[in-house]
């Protein structure tokens, strides 16, 4: 050490909180004596401009190289006394905090000799710590200021279009064969009734056509490296085998594929051919052919859909794209599914018991009942209609913990349409709880109420079955402590809102985490809704939770500010407290690598040693506890400093 | 054997239902079951159904239930449940609604000749201007 260390400690009162248990002047008086304090001080808040004032005197006048600040967790104020230090000149990785306050007075409320003893021992080695703490700086790395959107539905399609209008380019990235997602599947929207074509419409053109955006249709995330500021990413997009210029969507192909397969797009309430050519309200024009379906791909000789095209648009050769984007954010919007059918014997299988999706394509103007409401079985107009809530929402013991948040809202849509397209029809809505908390919405669902042939029934539903023409509903209603039974032309059952089967391994290639049911999750969720737990990469939509088409649009555009404001920077910094490997210790394990969650770790193969990639790593120090040789260390956290932090603690 | 209550749109419309809504001139659809009638009820304590009971047996139809429960004659015609119903509900129409409807079923009625001469003596006058008005049709 060339300069001689020169310490300062400041302990804070917290008003009451730390100097109401410990005795903050015997605290100081001890440690105003021990080496290399230069200056100890206590004062009522420190973190309060007075109490800065004080800390930036002592620096001045005393000539401190390092300073020890003990109050609060780090999280509140270890920013706030780094700033004031590095005001004074003092490197800000020369400023240790000693916790005093959760981690001594607040447990160790009503005994304030062990409180002071056990304040005293913390200072002592933070100063310990700092003593050997190394001056950094934070590390600076390039930032791509392209970003990547996963998921065209409408929460993908917003932040791609925020961003776009931002003055940035996005990598748009679709799986299915037209944009719009989920919405584009509703007959209509809550609470203002809008069609959801005329959500769309304008957010559709302005996606295909906008320069600064590039779709990719039948693609996938293949494979994701790299780091916040510079992404590489693989991009899969399937072969279609039609040539889309040469397409001109006259259909004749699809009137001759022998091929006919459940719709994903109708809820498999009618059928469709292996060939795809999109409806004229889908965007944008990408005709395919669904090689797991088509029958030439299947070991047949079928080239119906060839011979057919007037234009020689087909072609059965060609392969899957492999494109290589590099980016400097992820914006993750894969979307939402529903609960898979459960416990048959409450819902058995029956054409005329129909999920809330597959409703809302049969109340669809352009549904497979051409905008009619009839049910699956026999295309009879329904004249009685029971809608079930909370099918496996709320249901921890046979479905999901948790509300879906959107049934209460979207049934009573549904029987608001049902009862406009069958006016004498009669709508029964079994629920256990009204669930309408945002704007607009408990009018929307009192509105509803009010409209007549709605009956709200409070109580759930004991059997669902078949009874000759009628679907017969047993439950109960609570409300008047009676058994009840319905006899309905058609269910229609709210289950609950999951995040689709292929997010985890999304998940897993993007290296952010899921929870329990699949869903994203965010770094913090009051904090850092929009956030995954690694930098520069964002959540937006249904993925993350169960969300209404406002909440999906809110959470989109927080995703576009946080990807804008990130870009508003010229490059990015990164903090230095992070993994180092002395070459001379290392072995080659490899140990470390497995251990690190950030996969910033590698081995050098040609020279046998551990390598970290500094803007991956977050200094979790994962690797550093796992080498047994202490080969990779922690800056500033080093084996050296826990040694003498135990020292001083225990002595 | 089955006690399950069939619901029906024929029972939902039924002409006790629209009867009630001429009678009250209360949107009986508009009730959500908060309970703000029935909480507030100084006589619910003696009641069978409770005042928000009554409004949803009426939105079920549930004409016999209604008809013989002893709410509505236990009903006060304090106004305090209508005063506080969120939906601008006059409960205590409705309330009265169900007595008209009961008093031209003409059923239950006080048949003077049948009193025993000594029960008319120690009744008051009054309890029987009230008997007769309430349950004579």
């Amino acid at each position: 050490m060339a300069r001689q260390v020169r310490i300062g400690v400041f302990v804070c009162h917290c008003g009451n909180n730390i100097a109401g248990t410990v005795d903050v002047k015997r605290v100081v008086e001890e440690l105003s004596h021990y080496p290399g304090v230069v200056h100890a001080e206590d004062y009522m808040y420190m973190c309060s401009d007075p109490g800065q004032e004080i800390m930036k005197k002592a620096i001045r006048e005393k000539s401190l190289t390092g300073v020890v600040n003990a109050n609060c967790s780090p999280t509140l104020h270890q920013r706030t006394f780094r700033r004031v230090a590095e005001a004074e000149g003092i490197n800000p990785y020369r400023v240790e905090i000693a916790n005093i306050r959760e981690q001594c007075s607040w447990p160790h409320m009503g005994d304030r000799e062990t409180a002071t003893r056990k304040a005293i021992a913390i200072i002592k080695a933070a100063v310990e710590k700092l003593r050997l703490n190394m001056e950094l700086t934070p590390s600076v790395t390039p930032l791509t200021k392209r970003a990547l959107v996963i998921g065209a539905g409408i929460a993908g399609i917003q932040a791609a279009l925020d961003i776009a209008n931002g003055g940035y380019e996005v990598v748009l990235v679709e799986k299915d064969i037209c944009i719009g997602g989920r919405v584009m599947q509703l007959a209509g929207t809550f609470p203002g009734m809008e069609r959801p074509d005329y959500l769309l419409a304008s957010r559709l053109a302005a996606v295909t056509s906008h320069p600064r955006i590039r779709l990719y249709m039948c693609s996938e995330i293949e494979e994701v490296s790299g780091y916040v500021g510079n992404f590489d990413v693989i991009i899969r997009q399937k072969v279609g085998y039609v040539d889309k210029d040469r397409c001109n969507g006259c259909g004749l192909c699809l009137e001759k594929c022998p091929v006919s397969v459940p719709s994903e797009y109708e809820c498999g309430l009618s059928q469709r051919k292996a060939i795809r050519i999109p409806f004229p309200d889908m965007a944008p024009f990408n005709p395919v052919i669904d090689a797991e379906h088509c029958l030439r791909f299947n070991g047949g000789q079928c080239q119906a859909c060839r011979e057919a095209c007037p234009e020689g648009a087909v072609e059965f050769s060609g392969e899957d794209t492999l494109i290589e984007e590099n980016v400097g954010i992820i914006v993750a919007a894969p979307g939402y599914d529903l609960l898979p059918a459960g416990e048959p014997e409450i819902y058995p299988e029956d054409p005329d018991i129909i999920d809330g999706l597959q409703f809302e394509r049969i109340l669809s103007a352009t549904g497979p009942t051409g905008g009619e409401v009839r049910r699956p079985s026999d295309s009879k107009v329904p004249r009685e209609v029971v809608f079930i809530s909370c099918v496996g929402s709320r249901d921890p013991e046979h479905g999901v913990p948790y509300c879906s948040r959107v049934c209460c809202m979207y049934v009573a849509k549904q029987a608001l349409l049902y009862r406009r397209a069958v006016p004498d029809g009669q709508a029964y809505i079994f629920y256990t709880d009204m669930r309408s908390d945002a704007k607009g919405f408990e009018e929307f669902v009192q509105g509803v109420m009010d409209e007549g042939n709605i009956l709200y029934l409070r109580g759930e539903v004991s059997r669902v079955f078949r009874d000759g023409d009628k679907i017969k509903v047993w439950g109960v209603d609570s409300l008047v402590e009676r058994d009840v039974e319905v006899s309905a032309d058609l269910v229609v059952l709210a289950r609950a809102m999951v995040p689709r089967p292929t997010t985890r391994e999304l998940a897993r290639r993007l290296n952010i985490a899921s929870d329990e049911h699949g869903f994203l999750t965010e770094a913090h969720i009051k904090l850092r809704p929009v956030e995954s737990l690694t930098s520069g990469i964002y959540l937006a939509g249904t993925a993350q939770w169960p969300r209404d088409v406002p909440d999906t649009i809110a959470s989109a555009e927080a995703a576009a500010c946080k990807v804008l404001s990130l870009f508003s920077r010229e490059e990015l910094l990164h903090e230095p407290t992070i993994a180092f490997v002395d070459e001379e210790v290392c072995s080659g394990c490899g140990q470390c690598v497995a251990s690190c969650a950030y996969r910033a770790i590698d081995i050098d193969e040609g020279r046998a040693v551990a390598r970290v990639n500094e803007a991956l790593c977050e200094g979790c120090g994962a690797c550093a506890a796992i080498c047994p040789s202490s080969a990779v260390q922690l800056r500033n956290s080093t084996p050296r400093q826990f040694f003498e932090i135990i020292d001083v603690a225990s002595g | 054997m089955d006690m399950r209550l069939q619901i029906s749109p024929g029972m939902l419309r039924s002409e006790f239902v629209s009867k009630i809504t001429e009678l009250s001139g209360q949107d009986i659809n508009l009730c959500y079951q908060c309970g703000k009638c029935s909480a507030g009820c100084p006589m619910s304590f003696v009641m069978d159904l409770l005042p928000n009971q009554i409004i949803h047996s009426v939105q079920l139809g549930l004409t016999e239930d209604v008809i013989r429960s002893r709410t509505p004659w236990l009903c006060a015609s304090c106004l305090v449940c209508t005063v506080r119903c969120p939906k601008g509900i006059d409960i205590a129409s409705v309330m009265e609604a169900v007595r008209q409807i009961s008093l031209r079923k003409s059923e239950d009625f006080i048949d003077l000749a049948g009193l025993e001469r000594g029960t008319l003596a120690e009744l008051p006058a009054i309890a029987l201007v009230s008997g007769f008005r309430k349950l004579t049709g």
